[in-house]
């Protein structure tokens, strides 16, 4: 822990050494001691602006786990549709959302919506495949068993399978809390009246670097907040679980 | 009396592989028959036939209903120990309450008081096996088919679970088809005991053993049965 900090510390004071002796611009780099007198002096203003962020990433990550498990289990029911949507789920991870994003913005308005379905389209990925991998994971054996005790498809999902598929489920959920902060920056930046990323956007043609860095260490801060608050969940879901190693 | 299980000619064949070739065998209901035979003799495809779990190349299988307890304890990792033993009566539909309940004498019974909430991993290995055994029994099905249920366990602990299945059948019988590699074994739990041979699997000799219980692995029927049965492999 101390390790850890000697080390954050040592990085912010080479930073504000090389800014602070000339080695760049300040309007081009703002020094960690300028985006933290911008972190207080702005303080009202930057807590407006990610309490809306918090709220589109926090939607957008509802639907996209809603979206993620639905498709997954959609695909492990159905042959058919397994067939039928992979390549199509494939296919949207290839769509460039921020080329995209605006057209969204054209048809769903200035609103909070656009910005749920753009999160939901990039994060709803990590979710499905995770999902459906551990849901295939189930041991054969355990089926057999739950076949001599007469169970119905449904209990067999049920008692076996979304019980064994809950940890890579987790995983995948992971990566998505992970991207949501960046997948909400772009959405906010295709067209929006508030938000960190549109806050970034708005200090950069303003040349306030010292606002824009102090943004992006609020959505830094806030990815791993929303990152540990998940682990909390996840050691909440699985406590009952022996140790797996690779946890 | 009407047979609980009867196969007629039964051969399984996986590929080029026969694993069971003609088996006749015939079990009178509350009999326990156990089947012996080498590793890969296709013990466990018998029982998957006769649980529906398989079906027959040729011949014909007639069970009453069957429930099979494998190899592995399978218990679910995510349940307490007695959610485990009841988890064939939430799968007949009783709430997780009502399944609790009637689980726990059986539980108690099979001298697992106590540990209804412990989990899976942390109970010992004749403990989770007896847990399994519950789940088996508690399915409720009048054939159990048991694959070599103590075949993972220490001596010791092996010869004080033969005692309590052997109790817990005379106490509510049932049809049962226990396979094992243990001739011992066979000779201590079996009212009959079929001998099969190595690869592909045919029954080579059947052996009644008339002795009342509880036995002894010293008593004299009981050696005897046993050196007949060794004799069946040689």
């Amino acid at each position: 822990m101390i390790g850890a900090v000697l080390i954050i510390a040592a990085l912010l004071g080479a930073w504000e050494l090389y800014v602070d002796s000339g080695g760049v611009d300040d309007l081009v780099l703002a020094a960690p001691s300028q985006i933290a007198q911008s972190l207080w002096d702005d303080r009202g203003l930057l807590a407006s602006n990610l309490g809306v962020t918090a709220q589109e990433v926090g939607l957008g990550l509802v639907a996209a786990l809603a979206l993620g498990l639905l498709l997954a289990f959609a695909i492990h029911f159905s042959p058919t549709l397994r067939r039928a949507l992979y390549p199509l789920m494939v296919g949207s991870q290839a769509i460039p959302i921020p080329i995209v994003a605006p057209l969204l913005v054209f048809w769903l308005g200035f609103g909070i919506l656009p910005k749920i379905v753009i999160i939901a389209l990039i994060c709803f990925f990590p979710v499905v495949v995770a999902t459906i991998g551990g849901l295939d994971r189930v041991d054969p054996e355990l089926r057999k068993l739950m076949r001599t005790l007469d169970a119905s498809r449904w209990q067999t999902f049920r008692f076996t399978e979304m019980p064994t598929a809950l940890p890579a489920a987790l995983s995948g959920t992971r990566i998505a809390v992970a991207v949501a902060v960046i997948a909400a920056v772009f959405a906010e930046q295709s067209g929006s009246t508030s938000g960190l990323g549109r806050l970034i956007t708005q200090a950069g043609y303003n040349l306030d670097s010292p606002r824009a860095y102090a943004a992006v260490v609020l959505l830094a801060a806030f990815a791993v907040a929303l990152f540990a608050l998940l682990g909390l969940a996840e050691r909440h879901l699985l406590r009952h679980r022996p140790r797996d190693p690779s946890r | 009396m009407e047979n609980a299980i009867e196969l007629a000619g039964v051969t399984r064949r996986f590929g080029t592989l026969t694993a069971l070739d003609g088996i006749d065998l015939r079990v009178d209901p509350g009999t326990v028959v156990v089947v012996v035979g080498p590793s890969g003799c296709g013990k466990s495809t018998l029982l998957e036939l006769v649980c529906g779990l398989q079906t027959a190349d040729a011949g014909t299988v007639t069970a009453a209903p069957a429930v099979l307890m494998p190899q592995r304890d399978l218990l679910l990792p995510w349940m307490t120990a007695l959610d485990n033993a009841a988890l064939a009566l939430r799968i007949a539909g009783r709430s997780r309450d009502e399944a609790r309940d009637e689980a726990r004498p059986l539980f108690t019974a099979l001298g697992l008081g106590g540990f209804e909430d412990a989990r899976p991993y942390e109970l010992s290995g004749g403990m989770r096996q007896r847990v399994a055994f519950a789940r088996t029994f508690l399915a409720g099905k009048p054939v159990l088919c048991l694959d070599e249920p103590f075949g993972a366990l220490d001596a010791m602990t092996r010869s004080d679970m033969q005692t309590w299945l052997a109790d817990a059948l005379a106490q509510q019988p049932r049809t049962v088809l226990l396979v094992t590699h243990d001739v011992e074994e066979a000779a201590v739990l079996a009212d009959r005991i079929v001998v099969l041979s190595p690869r592909p699997g045919r029954i080579v000799d059947e052996i009644d053993v008339a002795v009342a219980r509880p036995r002894m692995a010293v008593d004299e029927s009981v050696v005897a049965a046993r050196r007949r049965a060794l004799e069946a492999f040689a």
